[in-house]
């Protein structure tokens, strides 16, 4: 074991090299300059992006995290430099993403005096973070890293921040690291219980409809192919949540499609008629269940996840199961008969025919004038068909919903978004995040025109960096879900959700990203076409119909019965 | 569901933020603590908080999961008020007035209160018990010229035989 004397701050990289890390994401000031003067030594072995703003280093730490399955880490320093991590901590912390987020602090003596760019980040992040520390001493600095990049991705994922104060960066320590791989207070992977699991077997093996609903939970776990084998043994339908998208192949014959607030007809429809309901990895979000009180109350609930706390929160289970994804489907699938459940399947069928006719046929059909969200997407996922190498991110709202609806998500780890939190500003630089994790692939930012103008300062990250993002602005001159609500709910009064946007395509030019914009169906297909074939980024504005609502969807406060079709 | 006097039992590591972790589980479901007292337990570096709240089991429960998920928590369970034995303190500060000192008396022996200070203008009076012995004295100290009063939150331990070390091992 090596032992040397080092700064703290140099602890910090030595750290990040024991941790494999080779990718970050940070902005630097005055409380973290002795680590980025450590960092200037590292610059061959750890890249650093430069991001625009914090806020953007967090979610572009997300989307690498996400699309490759490793940490992400950020630099950021005290002050203003931690309070702009917040929204992306909390995005983190609801959508269960490992993040290390390093932080400078003003010098220990200087603690609680309003010092220059002080603030107790300790107490602002604690709400949005698994769990965070403030280190004071140079030799501490390991130790809160070790137990950091352990909690961060054990477990189910979050958030972590290490708060390093100036003199616990500039201070020497003798230095050597020692992984943390085990915390008294916490029990990161269940032993599944087998009573249990033989008991949801019971269930599974007598029900008449089972019915699967699947979550992020699985790709967490990396459950994929144990899931695959489970669902085709038993035969059993399976839906999936928002940020389960890609945990099974959407061409599956078994896929029956992707639930909630704007979801597809069957699968929020049939939640009221299945009799055993499997969910795992997966947390009841209420744009999810809509009424809880009327939410699949026929139906004997089999609920598997990793964390304790979502058991029996929103919807009681009939079998609770605290355990990890993967280790429960295993077991399970020794527990499991060989079944097909070819009528009940039908029945999801024949309610997949009521929708295409009624929405996504008119939705995606050619039409050379004008040009429409699910055109859009629906076009992206066919080239996707042929290339299959597309990572598709997207922001929040009405392009996300007809995102999730009308691409094909076939591999785990092709969509990334903003789910629980609903950050609008998420995609652009969870896109960078994304490619930089895994440049092998293509990664396609999917923006809406309000969120694009939250985060828009990133393509200078773009730029500096030489990162290739494909990027699509649906432009459709509203903060198109809050309208869609208030023309549905709030009688048209569009109370400020229209909006003047400038030239975006001259915009995107001046950070030197060849820019095109389309208005009409006509004009779009070569346009995609060339966006995919540029090398490097490249953006798209489509100017889409002002007023296209995304249907079907269960309003607020109805059960997924009431799913409308328009 | 009927909400009811629970108290929860949360076994901590010692470190610096812990309590602010814990209340704000509290606070972001808009659930008022009652009262919250912290101290070490019999083993060492283990912190216990006993935390007095009015709700329904089916919230407390839940309150609690979220409590036992947090990275710093040993273990954490709820009991209501016949499954645990607890005690309140409370210190009561009172002018002397020679008139009334008979009274005083009468009452600080009917309630088994002890006197821990005097001096020519005041005294200074213990009451161990249960909030609603608390309660009672202070009602009958109403008339008399109360200069300070300070009570602590519950502090209780567990009928439940189970020691907190065998729930630490169990752990490992």
């Amino acid at each position: 074991m090596e032992t040397q004397r080092i700064t703290g701050a140099e602890a910090v990289m030595k750290c990040l090299r024991f941790e494999n890390i080779s990718t970050i994401f940070g902005y630097p000031g005055g409380a973290i300059m002795p680590i980025y003067d450590a960092l200037y030594d590292y610059r061959e072995t750890i890249r650093h992006i430069l991001v625009r703003h914090e806020q953007g280093a967090v979610h572009a730490a997300q989307g690498f995290a996400r699309a490759g399955g490793h940490t992400g880490v950020v630099l950021a320093t005290s002050g203003p430099g931690a309070t702009n991590l917040i929204t992306g901590l909390a995005d983190a912390l609801i959508d269960s993403t490992p993040i290390v987020c390093i932080t400078g602090q003003v010098a220990s003596h200087l603690l609680g005096t309003d010092a220059f760019q002080e603030t107790d980040v300790i107490g602002i992040s604690m709400p949005v973070t698994k769990w965070n520390i403030q280190v004071t001493r140079a030799e501490d600095i390991a130790p809160a890293l070790a137990k950091a990049f352990y909690i961060a991705s054990s477990g189910r994922p979050g958030p972590v921040l290490v708060d390093i104060t100036k003199d616990a960066q500039f201070g020497l320590t003798d230095f050597h690291y020692q992984p943390c791989t085990e915390i008294r207070s916490y029990r990161p992977v269940p032993i599944p219980d087998r009573d249990l699991l033989s008991e949801a077997a019971g269930l599974i093996n007598s029900a008449q409809k089972p019915y699967l609903l699947i979550g992020q939970g699985i790709l967490l776990s990396h459950a994929e192919e144990q899931l695959l084998r489970f669902a085709e043994k038993t035969g059993i339908p399976v839906a999936s949540t928002l940020l389960g998208l890609g945990a099974f192949p959407a061409d599956h014959p078994l896929y029956v499609g992707y639930l909630g607030m704007h979801g597809n007809y069957a699968p929020n429809l049939l939640t009221n008629e299945c009799d055993v309901l499997i969910a795992i990895g997966m947390r009841f979000d209420d744009r999810v269940t809509g009424d809880v009180a009327r939410y699949a109350r026929q139906a004997k609930v089999i609920h598997i996840d990793i964390d304790a706390s979502e058991l029996n929160k929103i919807i009681p289970a009939a079998v609770a199961v605290h355990a990890d994804a993967g280790h429960a489907l295993e077991i399970l699938f020794d527990l499991v008969g060989e079944n097909q459940h070819g009528r009940w399947l039908q029945q999801f069928r024949d309610l997949e025919a009521v929708e295409r006719k009624e929405i996504i046929e008119p939705a995606v059909f050619p039409d050379n004038e004008k040009l429409n969200m699910a055109r859009v997407v629906h076009e992206l996922s066919t080239w996707n068909k042929r290339s299959n190498d597309l990572i598709v991110v997207t922001d929040v709202g009405q392009h996300q919903m007809i995102t999730s609806r009308y691409f094909s998500y076939r591999q785990a780890r092709t969509n990334i978004t903003s789910g629980g939190l609903g950050t609008m500003g998420f995609a652009l630089p969870a896109a960078i995040g994304a490619g930089l994790a895994r440049p092998d692939k293509t990664v396609v930012a999917i923006i809406g025109d309000g969120g694009f103008q939250m985060t828009i300062q990133e393509l200078g990250t773009i730029l500096q960096h030489g990162l290739s993002v494909k990027i699509i602005v649906l432009n459709n001159h509203f903060l198109g879900m809050v309208r869609q609500w208030q023309q549905l709910f709030f009688d048209r009064r569009y109370s400020f959700t229209e909006i003047v946007n400038p030239d975006f395509v001259t915009i995107v030019s001046g950070y030197r990203i060849p820019a095109q914009q389309v208005e009409t169906g006509e004009a779009f297909s070569p346009a995609l076409e060339c966006l995919l074939r540029t090398k490097g980024s490249a953006f798209l504005e489509c100017v889409v119909e002002r007023e296209e609502n995304v249907f079907p969807m269960v309003e607020t406060g109805a059960s997924v019965a009431e799913i409308r079709l328009n | 569901m009927e909400k009811k006097r629970y108290n929860i039992s949360v076994f901590t590591e010692n470190t610096i933020g812990i309590l602010n972790r814990l209340t704000i589980i509290f606070t972001r479901r808009h659930i008022n603590i009652d009262s919250i007292t912290a101290s070490e337990t019999e083993l060492k570096d283990v912190y216990r908080y006993t935390i007095v709240l009015h709700e329904t089991e089916l919230q407390v429960r839940k309150v609690v999961a979220q409590l036992e998920k947090q990275v710093d928590v040993l273990k954490a369970f709820y009991h209501c008020d016949t499954e645990i034995v607890y005690q309140e303190l409370a210190l009561m500060k009172v002018r002397l007035d020679e008139d009334r000192m008979t009274e005083l008396e009468q009452i600080i022996r009917r309630h088994n209160a002890r006197l821990l200070a005097v001096s020519p203008e005041y005294a200074v009076f213990e009451l161990t018990g249960h909030e609603e012995s608390i309660n009672l004295i202070v009602d009958d100290l109403e008339t008399f010229d109360l200069l300070e009063f300070a009570r602590s939150g519950r502090v209780a331990v567990t009928k439940p035989m189970k020691t907190l070390e065998a729930f630490i091992n169990e752990l490992a």
